[in-house]
């Protein structure tokens, strides 16, 4: 039983408040960017297996059509975003880090935002849910709030679960990110084919849209577009930092946990992106493939903050000058504050899981000096999962990697970012985690 | 392209932080000492306002010393030697020699902290570290209370303040009688209680009008300079709280077997030290517990311990060593308070 809706707002235990920085930004109406001179995609865009590429060098490609195929279940393909030439298919760098196999497209000159019409149509209601899932496969389509699982993976149910609700994550908890908050205020009617999609591919009967209460108008916005049977509702949450974690969501609005290291099929949920559905409402009935998202690009280094469409494969470089970036010396994230990434050059391009570029003049962070744990149990108090961040960090500097496994439940940890928000002592809790779980891997691997 | 020559600046997430410093939440811890160091001196005079300096800088100069030996940067500035220095002084009685604060702040910063790695290594509170080793070396000079607002506090030092070192403090009792007001003598409540079963009320308790230690004869301050760093989020309210949630439940316990021999849970909250080390030296951060039930075990085991000491040891002050007691214990309180995560499965995978 959640007991913190008895009292007011739904909401989970723990967690933090940072201040939103959404204002910059969520006012502003999605605007299409131009095309780069070289859009660089990278063939590993999403968890499970890298797609394979199927064009050669100075093959002549159109917006839309596939140029990587999926290599088995557990990968998605990559349609072209743009008219061009394959420049090359090699190595670039990503921003994973290192250098990544990648198909390089020179734009024509003369690429148009049409995308051709295949003519093909397909009406979901007459598919099965296999036929389904195949069909969220050849979109292409990730999960746009930043962790990229392919979409159709998590609809592909196993026989023997059963899925009572599908839960729509409009929550954005990420501070800066407004993407989402638009996509729900301007593109409903794509946004409720795909939850209706979404619905029928996992056989659920109801869906909830979770958005948290800083977003009040989208929920008055989407209110008047729901069906009258009550199977799409839309909730409020209370905002706060991690709401948007699926396992925070499906506490506040159900109070249902997801078992530690399980899926919440496990317990009769599907939870996906608002942005997520709304392209596949767009995408799936017109088999077309993801070619491009919404991105926030904000921060005190840009002189034009906004919301932009932009093609997959756009490089860093190009985004920032569009938005007229100021000052010489900065962060650029990958995401959000709290869980994005650092570009490490200006020629990494975004990909399907970029839902944002922030560029930070100056830090927002001091770089205090690492003091010792003072155990003022702030971590324990922020932690979302309930974990034991302070210990779990004195184990990590002993390098007792196993123990924090073993007994401290760190692969619990998804990374949120709320202890290392809230130390005193500067320690830098998520990426001791980080590598804690890296090295673990490594030596299952070994061991295995 | 390359109109712009960009330096980035890699690092990893989160990207915000918002926390106070260590050094923010000592000075604070500092601040909110404070007004019960000014109560002190106004209730015991010069001789109390000597103590507080020497065991202070003792404290402080002992922490330089020791992080230039090892070659550390000096850890001074965190203000934690300050609280430690504080803290002590508070729990010494108001006469105490000054060469032995002088010894006793030395012993808990080298003996209490920075034997154990400084800040954040400390398993037992430095502060009563210095308090336990002083009480065994000066077990005469640590049990003799003079009375508080005697007439010429500030123009006086307490016979035995400044005693030579290694020199026999010069006797208090002559002097106290001298100068005691009305209804004042140098015997503690708990003395009172013990040795000659006497009751203070339960107001003079609350009011701080009765002889002890240094800092810890107003309850009212003290819960008033408690609540300031509670609202600040510099202490951990759960540990007070739990602290005099056992004490309150043990004495209750006692009082209930037998009202005529045993004291009330009030007397037993109110008085000696229990108030000021509930609030300020079992919830010392490093040296408690950091899972919720651990908290509240700790607490409760600091209380019951004091009341147990109280009852029946030999000793009139027993939270102090009740509270070192619960900080060896802290390791395995927290081994086994670990808290239920979020989707906690039920008794498997536990292969360890």
């Amino acid at each position: 039983m959640n007991l913190f809706n008895l009292f007011g707002k739904k909401s989970f235990p723990h967690g933090i408040h940072p201040d939103t920085y959404k204002e910059q930004t969520q006012a502003k109406i999605t605007r299409r960017l131009p095309f780069a001179d070289e859009i660089i995609v990278p063939l590993a865009q999403s968890i499970g297996r890298p797609a394979k590429a199927i064009v050669f060098r100075g093959q002549h490609v159109v917006r839309g059509e596939i140029i990587a195929e999926a290599d088995g279940f557990m990968s998605v393909p990559i349609h072209a975003p743009v008219n061009g030439t394959i420049k090359a298919v090699d190595i670039a760098s990503t921003a994973k880090g290192g250098k990544q196999p990648a198909i390089i497209i020179t734009t024509s000159l003369n690429s148009g935002q049409q995308i051709p019409d295949s003519g093909e149509h397909c009406d979901y209601l007459q598919m099965s849910r296999e036929e389904l899932v195949k069909a969220v496969q050849n979109t292409g389509l990730v999960g746009l709030g930043g962790a990229a699982f392919p979409t159709h993976v998590k609809m592909a149910i196993p026989p023997d679960r059963t899925i009572h609700t599908v839960l729509v994550n409009g929550c954005e908890c990420e501070p800066f990110l407004t993407t989402d908050h638009r996509v729900m205020l301007e593109q409903i009617d794509n946004l409720l084919l795909g939850i209706r999609i979404a619905m029928r591919t996992v056989a659920a009967t109801k869906a909830i849209i979770g958005i948290e209460d800083n977003k009040l108008n989208v929920l008055a916005a989407i209110k008047l577009y729901l069906p009258d049977d009550g199977t799409i509702t839309i909730e409020a949450v209370e905002t706060k930092y991690p709401q948007g974690a699926e396992k925070m969501l499906a506490y506040s609005l159900l109070g249902i946990e997801i078992p530690s290291g399980g899926l919440p099929s496990e317990v009769g949920l599907a939870i996906f992106n608002v942005a997520t559905l709304a392209e596949l409402g767009a995408l799936l009935p017109v088999k077309q493939g993801l070619i491009e998202r919404v991105i926030t690009i904000t921060g005190d280094g840009v002189k034009k903050p906004g919301n932009y469409l932009a093609p997959i494969g756009t490089p860093v470089r190009f985004l920032l000058e569009y938005a007229e970036f100021i000052g010489a010396e900065a962060e650029l994230i990958l995401g959000g504050p709290m869980m994005g990434m650092p570009a490490r050059s200006l020629d990494v391009p975004i990909t399907k899981g970029t839902g944002a570029l922030l560029v930070l003049d100056k830090r927002a962070t001091k770089g205090d000096d690492i003091l010792p744990c003072i155990k003022c149990t702030q971590c324990l108090q922020a932690c979302p999962i309930n974990l034991n961040p302070s210990e779990l960090g004195l184990l990590a500097a002993k390098r007792q990697y196993d123990i924090m496994e073993e007994q401290y439940h760190l692969n619990d940890c998804f990374e949120c970012g709320c202890c290392s928000y809230v130390c005193p002592s500067n320690i830098p809790l998520v990426q001791y985690f980080r590598i804690a779980k890296t090295l673990n891997r490594e030596r299952h691997l070994q061991n295995s | 392209m390359a109109k712009h020559d960009l330096k980035i600046d890699i690092r990893t997430s989160p990207y915000i932080r918002k926390a106070p410093t260590v050094a923010q939440i000592m000075r604070n811890v500092v601040y909110a000492l404070l007004p019960l160091v000014i109560y002190s001196v106004y209730h015991f005079g010069i001789s109390a306002l000597a103590l507080i300096l020497v065991t202070t800088l003792s404290c402080i100069l002992t922490e330089h010393f020791f992080c230039t030996m090892s070659g550390k940067k000096s850890t001074i500035l965190d203000a934690s030697a300050v609280i430690s220095g504080l803290l002590l002084a508070m729990t010494l009685p108001p006469g105490f020699p000054l060469w032995m604060g002088a010894v006793a702040g030395f012993t808990a910063i080298a003996m209490g902290k920075t034997l154990f790695g400084g800040l954040g290594f400390n398993i037992f509170n430095p502060a009563l570290v210095g308090r336990a080793f002083v009480q065994a070396a000066f077990p005469v000079s640590i049990t003799t209370w003079t009375p508080a607002l005697a007439v010429d506090r500030f123009s006086e030092f307490i016979p035995s303040t400044l005693a030579l070192p290694f020199m026999h403090p010069l006797p208090t009792a002559e002097w106290s009688a001298r100068v005691a007001i009305d209804g004042f003598t140098g015997a503690t409540p708990l003395a009172l209680m013990k040795f000659q079963g006497i009751m203070t009320n339960s107001y003079d308790l609350f009011m701080g009008n009765i002889a002890g230690s240094t800092g810890e004869t107003s309850t009212l301050l003290i819960l008033v300079c408690g609540a300031y760093l509670i609202f600040k989020k510099m202490l951990d309210w759960r540990i007070p709280a739990a602290v005099i949630f056992g004490t309150a439940v043990s004495a209750e316990l006692f009082y209930l077997l037998d009202p005529l021999k045993y004291p009330t849970p009030a007397f037993m909250l109110l008085s000696g030290g229990l108030m000021f080390a509930a609030m300020f030296m079992a919830s010392d951060m490093v040296a408690s517990p950091v899972t919720p039930l651990g908290i509240f075990i700790f607490g409760c085991l600091v209380g019951f311990l004091t009341v147990i000491i109280r009852l029946f040891g030999g000793l009139t002050e027993a939270v102090m060593y009740a509270i070192l007691f619960g900080n060896a214990a802290t390791p395995i309180i927290e081994t086994y308070t670990q808290p239920r995560i979020y989707g906690a499965r039920k008794k498997n995978q536990d292969k360890s």
